[in-house]
C-alpha cells in the first residue's frame, strides 16, 4: 500500500462506490458509517500526542479498511483464492493460509444496524453479537460480503444460536469448541480441525500439504511473534506507546495482509525499542498502569481504553482475545508430518483461555501473571453486557486479584454512549484510588 | 489560603470555602437549565484563591474555568473523613447517582460502586413519586416515617413505580403507607449496593436524600447501627473538594 495523507476516513481517497455497490452494501448507510468512524478515529486517535511514526501505517490501514483492503481481497479472489471471514481467535488461520486463502475478522465492534439486529435477536443480547448481525442485515460490512466462507464457533450460547440465524443470510460454517480441556475434548477439537481442513480443501480445490501448512504456521507465528514483541516493549516504565495505539495494532492483526502487517509491526517495535532505550515514554513517570481484562474489543470499540487514557492512566496490556489471548501461544514448528502439524495446531488453540471454558483457572493465573509482569497498578475488568462467560467469571478474577492485593474495577458496558458519564466517573475514581 | 470546592450535581450545585482547614462558607443553588450561570452566581458571592470542581458537571466546569477536577467519590471520601474521622463507609444518594464507598483506616478509598445505567432509588426517583402522592419533598419522608403499613412496591423504574403508586391510590391504600413502601424499596436497593462494598461502621450518609428522615431511620434499623449524617449532608463533596484543593 502507498502512504496516504488522508487519515480518519475509512474510505481513503479513492472512490470505491462501485465496488461497494457490487458487494451489495447499503451505500447511503455505509457513507454515514464511514463518516462516524472517521470522526471517531480523529477524535480518539489523532488527538494523542507523541505517537510513534510507525503508527502512520496503522492509520493508513484504518483509513483504507473498507477501501483498498477490500480491493485487495477482490483481487485475490479474482486469482481464484478464497476469503474466509471469522469472528473468533479460535479459527485456525494456519489452515486458511495453507490453501492460499485470506483470513479476515468480520465487523462486530460498533453499535450499528441495531434495529435490524433486534428484529431477529432478543434485546438482551451482547453488543458484539448484535453488532455482527446488524452489520450483515444492514449491509454495512464489506468483509462479510467479500467472504467465500464465514466460520462461526460455539464459544457461547448467544453466538451459537445467532449463527443459526446468520446462516439464513450468509452460509455460516460452525466449528464446535469444546467447553472443557480433557483428553476427550482434545480429540473432539482435533476432529473439528481436520473437518475444517477438509472443508477448506473442498472450498478451494487445493490440498493442505506438509509444505504449505508449514508455511501457514510460520506466517501466523511470525505475526504472533511481532505482536509479542510489541507487548514486551509495553513492560517498560514508562511505556513507549499508548494502550489505544497498541490495541489498534492488535485489532488490525485481524484484517491486514499478515506478511505486510508483521513487517510493519516489527518496524514499529524497532522504533519503540529506541524509545525505551532513551527512556522516552508516552506518558509521565508515575502514570498509573492498567491491565484491561475481559471481553474482546473489536474495531472501533475503543470506548473503555479511551476513557482510561483520558483519565490520567495508561493501558499497558489487554488480557483479551484482541490482545494477549490471541498472541501468547505459538504453534510448535517442529512437526514433520501433516498429522504432527495438526496435533501442534490442536494443542496451541486449546490453550486459549476463553471464559467459555470450565474450569478456567488458566485465565486467572494469566491475569495475575500479566499484572506482575507489567507492573500494573490496577486491573479494569471489562465485559460486554450480557456476555455471560466474562461477566460471571469476573467474580473469580476479582477474588484472586484481591488476594494478591491488586485493585480491580469491574465494568459491564456495551457499544452505546449512554453510560459514558458514569463510566468516566467510575474509571477516574479508580485511577485516583490506585494512584493513592 | 482560601480554597473552594464546587460540586456540580444533576439537581443542585454546592460551593464550600475552606480556610486554615475550617469550613467558613457554604452555599447551595439549583442546577437549573443553565448550570454555568448558576456556578458563576455562586462564585461571585465569595472570594477564594483556588477552586477544584467535582460532581457530574466537573468536566464542563473544567472546560469553562480551566480548573482541576476530582471525582465525587474521592471528594466525598475526603469530606466525610474530615467531618467524621471514624468514618469507614459512605453512602451518598444524590439526584441521579447512588454511591457506596469503603475507606481504609487512613481514609483512602479502598472500594466503591455506583449505579451506572439506571437512576432508580435516587433523589429524582423520590421527587417524582412524592409529587405523584401529592407531597412536597420535606413532607414525604416525614409522613412515611409515621406510617406502619407494609405495602410492597415492585417497580423500581420511575415510570412504572409511578403507575404502581397511582393504582395503589385508586385501590384506596393510605398515602403514607404507600410512601413508606417506596422508602422500603429504596432501602432494599441501597442495602444491596452497600453490602457489595462495605457496611463497616461508622457509616456516613450524605447527598440530598440523606435529608430524608424515613430513609435514615430505616437504614439505622436495617444496619443495626447509627448512621451519621452531617448537619448539611449535601455539601460533603464540595467540602472534600475544597480540602483537596488545598493539598
Amino acid at each position: 500500500m502507498e502512504k496516504s495523507d488522508r487519515v480518519g476516513s475509512a474510505s481513503g481517497g479513492k472512490d470505491y462506490r462501485l465496488m461497494w455497490k457490487e458487494l451489495g452494501l447499503n451505500l447511503e448507510a455505509h457513507d454515514q458509517l464511514l463518516n462516524i468512524l472517521g470522526q471517531a478515529y480523529k477524535d480518539i486517535y489523532m488527538t494523542q500526542e507523541n505517537r510513534p511514526k510507525g503508527m502512520q501505517y496503522l492509520d493508513f490501514v484504518i483509513s483504507e479498511a473498507h477501501g483498498l483492503r477490500i480491493e485487495e481481497l477482490m483481487d485475490t479472489k479474482k486469482k481464484g483464492n478464497k476469503v474466509v471471514g471469522t469472528f473468533c481467535v479460535y479459527m485456525p488461520e494456519e489452515l486458511i493460509l495453507s490453501v492460499g486463502g485470506t483470513c479476515v475478522g468480520l465487523c462486530a465492534g460498533a453499535e450499528i444496524g441495531i434495529d435490524e439486529a433486534e428484529k431477529v435477536l432478543p434485546r438482551n443480547t451482547c453488543a458484539l453479537i448484535k453488532s455482527f448481525m446488524g452489520f450483515k442485515l444492514a449491509g454495512l460490512c464489506p468483509y462479510i460480503q467479500a467472504s467465500d466462507l464465514v466460520v462461526g464457533e460455539t464459544t457461547c450460547d448467544g453466538k451459537k444460536k445467532a449463527y443459526e440465524i446468520l446462516n439464513d443470510y450468509k452460509e455460516t460454517y460452525v466449528m464446535e469448541i469444546p467447553q472443557m480441556k480433557t483428553e476427550r475434548d482434545k480429540v473432539l477439537w482435533r476432529g473439528e480441525i481436520v473437518q475444517f481442513k477438509e472443508k477448506l480443501e473442498q472450498l478451494t480445490g487445493r490440498k493442505v500439504t506438509e509444505e504449505n501448512l508449514r508455511q501457514g504456521i510460520k506466517i501466523s507465528n511470525d505475526k504472533r511473534r511481532a505482536l509479542q514483541r510489541l507487548s514486551t516493549l509495553r513492560k517498560a516504565i514508562p511505556s513507549p506507546i499508548s494502550g489505544l495505539d497498541a490495541l489498534l495494532v492488535n485489532q488490525i492483526a485481524f484484517y491486514d495482509d499478515p506478511l505486510r502487517f508483521t513487517k510493519s509491526v516489527n518496524d514499529l517495535c524497532d522504533e519503540l525499542e529506541e524509545r525505551v532505550k532513551n527512556g522516552f515514554g508516552i506518558t509521565k513517570n508515575g502514570t498509573p498502569r492498567i491491565l484491561v481484562s475481559g471481553s474482546p474489543m473489536a474495531v472501533p470499540n475503543w470506548k473503555v481504553p479511551y476513557i482510561i487514557e483520558t483519565s490520567g492512566a495508561i493501558v499497558v496490556a489487554e488480557e483479551s482475545c484482541v490482545g494477549e489471548r490471541s498472541t501468547r501461544d505459538l504453534v510448535k514448528e517442529d512437526g514433520k508430518t501433516l498429522d504432527e502439524m495438526i496435533d501442534a495446531i490442536t494443542d496451541r488453540y486449546l490453550k486459549i483461555d476463553c471464559a467459555c471454558f470450565t474450569p478456567n483457572k488458566e485465565r486467572i493465573d494469566h491475569i495475575i501473571q500479566l499484572a506482575k509482569d507489567f507492573k500494573v497498578d490496577g486491573v479494569i475488568h471489562y465485559s460486554i453486557q450480557f456476555c455471560t462467560p466474562y461477566t460471571v467469571e469476573a467474580h473469580k478474577v476479582e477474588k484472586a486479584l484481591q488476594k494478591k492485593g491488586i485493585p480491580m474495577l469491574k465494568i459491564e458496558t456495551d457499544y452505546g454512549m449512554e453510560d459514558m458519564g458514569q463510566l468516566k466517573t467510575r474509571i477516574e475514581a479508580f485511577v485516583e484510588m490506585v494512584r493513592g | 489560603m482560601r480554597t473552594a470546592g464546587i460540586d456540580i450535581g444533576s439537581r443542585t450545585i454546592k460551593l464550600v470555602i475552606v480556610e486554615n482547614g475550617q469550613m467558613i462558607y457554604s452555599a447551595i443553588t439549583d442546577t437549573t437549565h443553565d448550570p454555568l450561570k448558576q456556578c458563576k452566581r455562586l462564585m461571585d458571592q465569595v472570594s477564594f484563591d483556588k477552586i477544584l470542581a467535582t460532581g457530574y458537571g466537573r468536566h464542563f466546569f473544567e472546560t469553562h474555568f480551566d480548573t482541576p477536577t476530582v471525582t465525587e467519590i474521592k471528594a466525598f471520601a475526603r469530606g466525610a473523613k474530615a467531618l467524621f474521622p471514624s468514618c469507614r463507609t459512605i453512602l451518598d444518594i444524590g439526584g441521579q447517582d447512588t454511591k457506596a464507598i469503603a475507606l481504609d483506616e487512613r481514609g483512602n478509598v479502598s472500594k466503591f460502586e455506583m449505579n451506572d445505567r439506571c437512576a432508580a432509588g435516587t433523589g429524582m426517583f423520590l421527587e417524582v413519586i412524592a409529587k405523584t402522592l401529592g407531597y412536597d419533598l420535606d413532607e414525604f419522608g416525614k409522613e412515611a416515617l409515621k406510617a406502619d403499613g407494609n405495602i410492597q412496591i415492585n417497580s423500581m423504574c420511575t415510570v412504572f413505580a409511578q403507575s404502581e403508586v397511582t393504582s395503589l391510590l385508586a385501590r384506596r391504600q393510605r398515602r403514607e403507607d404507600i410512601a413508606r413502601g417506596i422508602h422500603l424499596a429504596i432501602l432494599n436497593r441501597t442495602l444491596s449496593l452497600l453490602k457489595r462494598v462495605s457496611t463497616a461502621p461508622d457509616i456516613v450518609f450524605g447527598g440530598g436524600v440523606a435529608k430524608n428522615p424515613c430513609l435514615k431511620s430505616l437504614l439505622k434499623d436495617a444496619l443495626g447501627c447509627e448512621v451519621m449524617i452531617p448537619k448539611d449532608p449535601q455539601i460533603i463533596g464540595a467540602y472534600g473538594a475544597a480540602i483537596i484543593a488545598g493539598d
